[in-house]
């Protein structure tokens, strides 16, 4: 090797030092995050292109949802499930692209504390709510008359 | 540069409407008629438009998401990372347009 050869960018060189990673705790979250959002981004856009192709295009499209609509869809694990997957991927993406957009732009150690406690707080309520709204429903609520499903007992 | 700015404001777009989505949702638990009277208002025209345009921003979203994996993950994603903007570009116009037909004329058919 003639002296004038420049050696390859992660060599061992005295010219090129041993590069390093930086294997805190820290890097290992973003590198989490990171992959995170291709993962859950692929399987989102076939939950979500579902979604939205079950929900506006078949039958009569937006005009078809009603309460006996999203009732007849969580009388089924199936939609029960894909709803849950569907939220709970969605909010922790978004939560997570929120996140790295505050940590871009907010310049103020304060303010970007302050602006994630709230998408945190905001978040946290979100998905459990979401949650508990698909586990508990009650298809056929006692007392309620319109929009039922039609597998409701005649009251 | 376009295609990331075009991808962080679709991204806050849809994660507004998503929370505000699981909330009106949520409506289900409170009573059937409470739940229709707020679904209701997505029925009109002019939230009709309001969907059109959020389902562009998915759809945006999600052909430019696959398009940032292809370059992270390919081999020859970066070189071809322009040829790939314009694939979404056309893929996310080969989506829309079916789309818009269907679900303008649904929601301005009048039912």
């Amino acid at each position: 090797m003639s002296s004038n050869v420049i050696a390859s960018p992660r060599s061992n060189s005295a010219q090129s030092p041993q590069y390093k990673r930086n294997k805190s705790a820290h890097s290992s979250f973003e590198m989490t995050a990171w992959l995170f959002m291709r993962v859950s981004g692929v399987v989102l856009v076939v939950l979500i292109f579902g979604h939205l192709f079950v929900n506006l295009m078949l039958g009569d499209g937006i005009h078809a949802i009603d309460f006996g609509f999203v009732a007849g869809k969580w009388s089924s694990p199936f939609w029960q499930w894909w709803d849950l997957v569907m939220l709970w991927l969605a909010m922790l993406h978004g939560t997570n692209g929120v996140r790295t957009i505050i940590n871009d732009y907010a310049e103020r150690n304060g303010t970007r504390m302050t602006l994630k406690t709230v998408l945190y707080a905001a978040a946290v309520v979100i998905i459990v709510l979401g949650t508990l709204v698909i586990f508990t429903f009650d298809p056929c609520p006692a007392g309620a008359v319109i929009d039922l499903p039609s597998f409701c007992p005649v009251p | 540069m376009w295609s990331w700015v075009g991808h962080r404001i679709t991204g806050v777009v849809i994660f507004v409407f998503l929370l505000v989505h699981v909330l009106d949702t949520s409506l289900v638990r409170v009573s059937p008629e409470a739940y229709t009277a707020v679904i209701g208002a997505y029925k009109n025209p002019i939230m009709g438009l309001g969907e059109a345009a959020l389902v562009a921003a998915i759809v945006f979203h999600a052909f430019n998401g696959l398009r940032i994996i292809a370059i992270d993950f390919w081999k020859k994603g970066p070189k071809y990372q322009r040829q790939m903007l314009w694939t979404v570009l056309i893929a996310w116009a080969v989506v829309m347009i079916p789309f818009l037909i269907r679900h303008l004329s649904i929601v301005f058919g009048g039912h």
